[in-house]
């Protein structure tokens, strides 16, 4: 029994415990579903050994969706705690593991797959490639990502979820201060997924680099390609710093090194520097995508090219520089000296300026346009002015001498939210109704996604524009309770009110999805949004080999230019199509590794042995394997492109 | 015989080796801190270089250009971190 008790929760409650059944009741209805409707073989060879990066992107878009879903009831549970004064909903050690929780959740296992999902589905069709350069590693990335993630999900039903924050600053989340096993949880969780980041941000940059459409110069790339690029150099970058971070952290938590302890030669800010110089270049990897995203849907629903593209590419690479710039400005009060702060003061403060050049450019694009005021456009509309609080707000806090008001308040928490959510949340929302069709072959209902963006919109402002009021006020974040003579509770309250209306949004996007999957019309054009990029010039749903024949890129719209003025995209015959072969070695490996993950989080050191033993010999199979890829005959591909009715079809 | 015998690799293999001998002086020697650290940053240096073009075939293919100005951004990007670490927490540290 002495070995099995590890595994219990150390702060139990009747919540945790229904979660459990609830698990344990899900998992076995989908096996036996699974099982009854003999889809074992389908479930194996289309998806878990895929390749293809269109399939990989929809496993990330559901991952994220499904992770969204449990950083959301996290919210909620947040907010109904602090609903009012002196609630006793929550304990506090139940609610520090709901913070650190949602906050892990949402940025790295929400926001970063979310964008994965729709960089892995669009570039490859933008720049018009057949693939990305590496279809295994973008396989590898893609499951480690899962496996961290589900390492991270199960700790809350098994052994105690981290309670240190999401930033995890020792000394606290060190052994002395968080004695169970949550923030390991917390470091090995990150550190797989984290790998499989760094892959993808290796196999995205090549991609781009190499493997463009002929005549796409740098210059002519879709904006969202560029700020893929952009981003995946910032993850090259960022990355390994996170990695090391997190070994160091691993090492004192499991090993009794001391890197951040407080004694002994250590330096517990040290953990605090490392983090936030991942950390603010990490905020640009999400939010750079965003604004990429938002430069393809703005133009499309303004029927007007993008405004201002050479300086929206220059404000980027200035912002993926200067993302390194700037960390110190998440710990002003820790003890550096005036002229130090001023420095990063003035390098944060900087940063507006490039994020103030893309907002006109948005609104120059818009400006004289025909504006279609579809799901997409509106979340793109509803973007501008909430990101320009959030920036204006952000400003603030950039003011070193003023950020000792509003540091580890409800100010901060609000600001943050108030980038994140307008850029990053609504630029993924919104661009997952625009290319909805383009994945799945049918449109998501207008109706209900106006309605969803409406209560999310609103609730979003009811939620987040009074937690600026109380923290100005001296309300702190991360404390799990106030006294009502504080004065915080009608706004607390307003604020449950907004994370309600935020629910319900949710609840009404997944019943677009349920509603549209059961009634929409299934016969949607190539190009039903009149769209002007690569990506809507091949058939819906895309084929396996993406375009029958490589496309000839001549300016910066090209699709535009071939439907509106005479450009012809495919020229020459069929010929055979090279392809990846499928591999089950990713799932394998990210398997094992999800064991060696879960051996480690409880120090069994002997089955942690026997996973890396086995990640080693997945990674020794590959080097010894022989594998062409396999080709698609000439025939098969005029069968399929006269199923979907030739290249040329839409002029 | 000449185009089959690998010259550069060979010359790069011995100066390597150099470049380790004389970071090992500094053990064998006694030289102030301030030496020491000088030739083992100074040799370290020039042994990542080497490695690189030599080894890994920096300078060989159509895409040095982009090899190498990913290389310059790391190095700019590194130096950044490391001076601004310190900043943060030796020199400007007041506590």
């Amino acid at each position: 029994m002495g070995f099995f008790s590890r595994f219990l929760i150390p702060n139990p409650s009747p919540v945790i415990y229904s979660s459990m059944v609830a698990i344990g009741v899900t998992v076995l209805l989908i096996i036996v579903g699974l099982t009854h409707f003999k889809k074992w073989f389908f479930l194996w060879s289309g998806w878990l050994t895929t390749v293809d990066h269109k399939r990989i992107g929809i496993m990330y878009l559901i991952s994220a969706l499904l992770m969204l879903f449990r950083g959301g009831v996290d919210a909620v549970m947040m907010r109904a705690q602090l609903a009012v004064p002196d609630n006793k909903l929550l304990d506090s050690q139940h609610y520090n593991e709901i913070f650190s929780t949602h906050g892990v959740v949402m940025i790295l296992f929400m926001a970063m797959p979310y964008i994965m999902a729709l960089m892995n589905f669009v570039v490859p069709l933008q720049i018009g490639a057949r693939d990305v350069a590496f279809p295994r590693l973008n396989a590898i990335s893609f499951w480690l990502f899962f496996m961290g993630a589900m390492l991270f999900n199960i700790s809350f039903v098994i052994g105690g979820s981290p309670d240190a924050g999401w930033t995890s600053y020792f000394p606290l989340a060190g052994n002395e201060f968080s004695p169970h096993v949550g923030t390991n949880y917390y470091m090995i969780g990150i550190q797989i997924a984290g790998i499989g980041t760094l892959m993808t941000g290796i196999n995205f940059l090549t991609t781009i680099l190499k493997m463009r459409a002929p005549g796409m110069t740098l210059m002519k790339m879709p904006m969202f390609t560029w700020s893929a690029l952009v981003t995946s150099i910032i993850i090259i970058f960022a990355f390994p710093v996170l990695t090391v971070a997190l070994i160091m952290g691993t090492m004192d938590r499991l090993f009794a090194t001391k890197f951040f302890t407080m004694t002994e030669g250590g330096m517990d800010m040290l953990w605090a520097n490392l983090f936030w110089v991942w950390g603010h270049p990490e905020v640009y990897i999400l939010i750079l995508p965003a604004f990429g995203l938002f430069s393809e849907i703005i133009p499309t629903f303004s029927r007007r090219n993008l405004y201002g593209y050479r300086s929206m590419v220059a404000s980027m690479v200035f912002i993926s520089i200067y993302s390194f710039f700037v960390w110190t400005h998440h710990f002003f009060t820790m003890g550096q000296a005036a002229y130090v702060n001023s420095i990063f003061s003035i390098t944060t403060m900087v940063i507006a300026i490039p994020t103030g050049i893309k907002i006109f450019n948005w609104l120059f694009t818009m400006w004289k346009g025909r504006i279609r005021f579809t799901v997409p456009m509106l979340y793109s509309i509803g973007f501008i002015p909430l990101f320009t609080i959030g920036g204006v707000t952000g400003v603030m806090l950039a003011m070193s001498a003023a950020d000792y008001q509003y540091h580890n308040t409800m100010f901060l928490v609000a600001h943050f939210h108030n980038v994140i959510i307008p850029g990053v949340v609504f630029a993924v929302l919104g661009a997952g109704t625009y290319y909805w069709p383009k994945m799945f072959g049918f449109m998501l209902n207008e109706r209900i996604g106006k309605w969803a963006f409406w209560f999310l919109t609103i609730g979003f402002c009811l939620a987040f524009f009074p937690m600026y009021i109380t923290g100005l006020d001296g309300q702190a974040r991360r404390i799990y309770t106030y006294s009502e003579s504080t004065g915080f509770g009608p706004l607390n309250m307003i604020s449950f009110i907004g994370a309600t209306l935020m629910a319900i949004s949710f609840v009404l996007i997944v019943y677009t999805i349920y509603y549209s999957i059961r009634h929409a019309p299934r016969d949607v054009s190539d190009d039903p949004w009149d769209a002007r990029s690569l990506e809507w010039a091949t058939h819906n749903p895309v084929p396996e080999y993406n375009f029958a024949i490589i496309p000839q890129v001549n300016s910066r719209e090209t699709f535009w230019d071939a439907k509106y003025k005479g450009h012809e995209l495919f020229k020459g015959d069929y010929e055979k199509i090279h392809m990846p072969n499928n591999s089950g070695v990713p799932f394998i490996m990210s398997c094992i590794f999800f064991v060696f993950g879960f051996a480690l989080v409880f120090s069994i050191w002997f089955l942690a042995i026997i996973g890396l033993i086995g990640i080693f010999v997945c990674m020794a199979h590959r080097s010894f394997e022989i594998d062409h890829g396999h080709y698609i005959s000439v025939e098969e591909i005029k069968e399929t492109e006269a199923k979907f009715g030739g290249v040329n079809k839409w002029k | 015989m000449k185009e089959l015998f690998p010259a550069k690799q060979v010359w790069g293999f011995v100066f390597s080796l150099i470049l380790t001998f004389v970071a090992l002086l500094v053990y064998f020697f006694n030289m102030s801190k301030a030496t020491g650290m000088t030739i083992f940053i100074l040799t370290a240096f020039i042994q990542a270089a080497v490695q690189l073009v030599v080894f890994m075939h920096a300078r060989e293919t159509d895409d040095s250009k982009s090899i190498f100005m990913t290389l310059y951004c790391a190095i700019f990007l590194a130096l950044i971190t490391v001076f601004g670490t310190i900043l943060c927490m030796v020199w400007g540290w007041s506590y």
